[in-house]
């Protein structure tokens, strides 16, 4: 219970800190949120006016007092071009960008669990080299490059799936693979180098010594004690997938918050850029605390430390 | 010599040595490789009906959609990739070893805050950061650079402040103290030489994230602005384009990952031999 409590107060603590960089970030920078809500033809008058509205025109400690009374009761401000709530905007793409997550890290983890796994098994053959050498390649890979290539061979020539959009699972294929293939590489050499420490356990070589049969030692006695750096690295993960998710939906036109952050982008519209920011901030600190939470009850051992 | 002697023995470092090298050639002597200018937008560069010509013939692997030579501009684009490479990566490290070293050296207050910020900087999804950062400036070359200094900094931080710790415990470094030695003499005669081998990997790692995350920002308009060529801007400026002139996007995209994949496969050849403690482990 400790624990859990320590980790709670660490994570906010974590968000206050995300709250005080993005209003930094808001109100330090040379681009003036005042002037760019009134337009460029706007007078001194009007931005004058629209500063004192923002509250621009207040003590930079109240600001950032009003910012964050703002964040706690979910208000991200206005976006610049489409003069909606910008919290309203990123709930109602939230959905879509959570399918893709999930998916995307599916894939992910069973490429890593399965390629690593078997490289691990033929530690030091030609199956492990060509797992490591695909690994490097698909860590190496910017994620626009397999997203385009992904595209042109599978939906373009071959037109198995659908060129881009939201629907079926036919939809999420091409996107969740692409992120998958991204990040499998990293989970494959973890994987890869938490089974050779397992392997190499006296337990596995006791039950390799009962005589049962390798499937059975290496899915049953050595995998799940592998498993423990996955969890944690999952956590990590959502960051990286945060980032990789604006140039995925970009490409594949997925209508999650990457996308509507793209095209942000674009119109220099800060506030959803920062609101995007901002919930992926809360996304990798849930995603931690999760990781930190889980991996006692997956691991007993960690329990007494 | 011994570190060259023992990377050409794997013939992965082997092939990534020699792409770093040739690219690396390419980059600085691209004013007289370059068989076009990069930037004229060259009549016969484009098909009567205005598209961009295929790879082969007058023009070796095509060109873009404004009749601009992709060979000349992806060997300028070069250029743009190894300096930002070079100089964001450069300043990651060299911030990155200074938050490591003073976090890990002392102790109490001043560190624990250097590190909490680290933690900080860590909820952030780099890319994210970096999009922020470069919407919110204009972005040039340098601006680009800096952004990606500003957010790759933190990795090379932990694992600098995680080793600094275990040295600074080390009883060479306690005797030197006893000795009288102040804290800057430890810290830069002492200290930082048993750092260099780490720095070095990661540095070199760095320029393959580095590589990358330049050609994101760039894919996604915000990075180096056209028509200053870079390998992510020349495919962002024709990806609409890439069902009509695929060569255009899968070219400078596949001169990234093979820049990216040799950098990687050198760092990596470099900490095997580097750090004996990672030996045999991968």
């Amino acid at each position: 219970m400790f624990l859990v409590a320590r980790r709670l107060v660490q994570a906010l603590l974590i968000l206050l800190g995300v709250a005080a960089i993005t209003f930094v970030l808001l109100y330090a920078l040379p681009a003036d949120p005042a002037r760019m809500i009134a337009g460029r033809s706007a007078t001194a008058q009007t931005v004058a006016n629209i500063r004192h509205e923002l509250g621009l025109d207040q003590p930079l400690l109240m600001q950032f007092w009003h910012y964050l009374s703002n964040l706690l009761s979910g208000n991200l401000g206005r976006s610049y071009a489409q003069k909606t709530d910008v919290w309203t905007l990123i709930a109602a793409r939230l959905p879509a960008t959570l399918t893709l997550m999930a998916a995307g890290i599916f894939v992910e983890v069973l490429l890593g669990l399965t390629l690593g796994t078997i490289a691990a098994i033929r530690r030091g053959g030609f199956v492990d080299r060509l797992v490591m050498m695909a690994s490097f390649v698909g860590t190496s890979a910017p994620q626009f490059l397999v997203a385009l290539l992904l595209l042109y061979l599978l939906a373009v020539t071959l037109g198995w799936f659908p060129m881009s959009g939201f629907g079926g699972f036919s939809h999420v294929v091409l996107p969740a693979v692409t992120l998958g293939l991204c990040g499998a590489g990293w989970y494959a050499r973890m994987v890869r180098s938490a089974m050779i420490d397992v392997l190499n356990q006296d337990y596995v070589r006791t039950a390799r010594a009962k005589g049962l049969s390798s499937r059975r030692v290496i899915l049953r006695h050595a995998l799940p004690n592998a498993i423990l750096p996955i969890i944690a690295m999952i956590g990590i993960d959502i960051g990286q997938f945060m980032g990789g998710v604006v140039v995925v939906e970009a490409v594949y036109g997925w209508p999650g918050i990457g996308q509507l952050a793209w095209q942000a982008i674009q119109q220099v519209d800060i506030p959803i850029i920062m609101g995007v920011t901002l919930t992926s901030a809360l996304a990798i600190v849930i995603g931690n605390l999760l990781a930190d939470l889980i991996a006692p009850i997956v691991d007993p051992r960690i329990r007494t430390r | 010599m011994r570190v060259l002697k023992e990377m050409l023995r794997q013939p992965s470092a082997v092939f990534g040595l020699l792409v770093v090298v040739t690219v690396i050639v390419l980059a600085v002597f691209a004013p007289w490789i370059a068989p076009f200018d990069p930037d004229n937008q060259m009549f016969d560069g484009l098909t009567l009906e205005g598209a961009p010509m295929p790879p082969g013939g007058q023009f070796l692997l095509g060109t873009d959609t404004l009749g601009r030579d992709l060979f000349s501009r992806l060997l300028y684009g070069a250029r743009t990739s190894l300096v930002i490479g070079l100089v964001a990566n450069g300043i990651a490290v060299a911030i990155g070893l200074l938050v490591g070293i003073v976090a890990g050296y002392l102790r109490g207050f001043a560190s624990s805050v250097l590190m909490r910020f680290t933690d900080l900087m860590m909820a952030f999804p780099a890319l994210l950061l970096a999009i922020v950062l470069a919407a919110l400036l204009r972005p040039s070359l340098w601006i680009v650079a800096m952004v990606i200094a500003l957010v790759n900094w933190v990795q090379v931080a932990r694992i600098i402040y995680t080793e600094t710790r275990a040295l600074s415990e080390r009883d060479f470094i306690m005797a030197e103290r006893s000795l009288g030695a102040g804290h800057f003499r430890v810290l830069f005669l002492h200290i930082l030489p048993h750092l260099m081998p780490t720095a070095i990997v990661w540095g070199t790692l760095g320029i393959a994230t580095t590589v990358l995350l330049e050609a994101t920002l760039s894919f996604l308009g915000i990075g180096v602005q056209p028509p200053q060529p870079s390998w992510g801007n020349i495919i962002f400026e024709s990806q609409s384009y890439f069902q009509a002139a695929p060569w255009l996007v899968f070219v400078p995209g596949f001169v990234i990952l093979l820049t990216a994949l040799s950098f990687n496969l050198v760092g990596d050849a470099l900490r095997d031999i580097l750090d004996p403690t990672q030996r045999g482990r991968n």
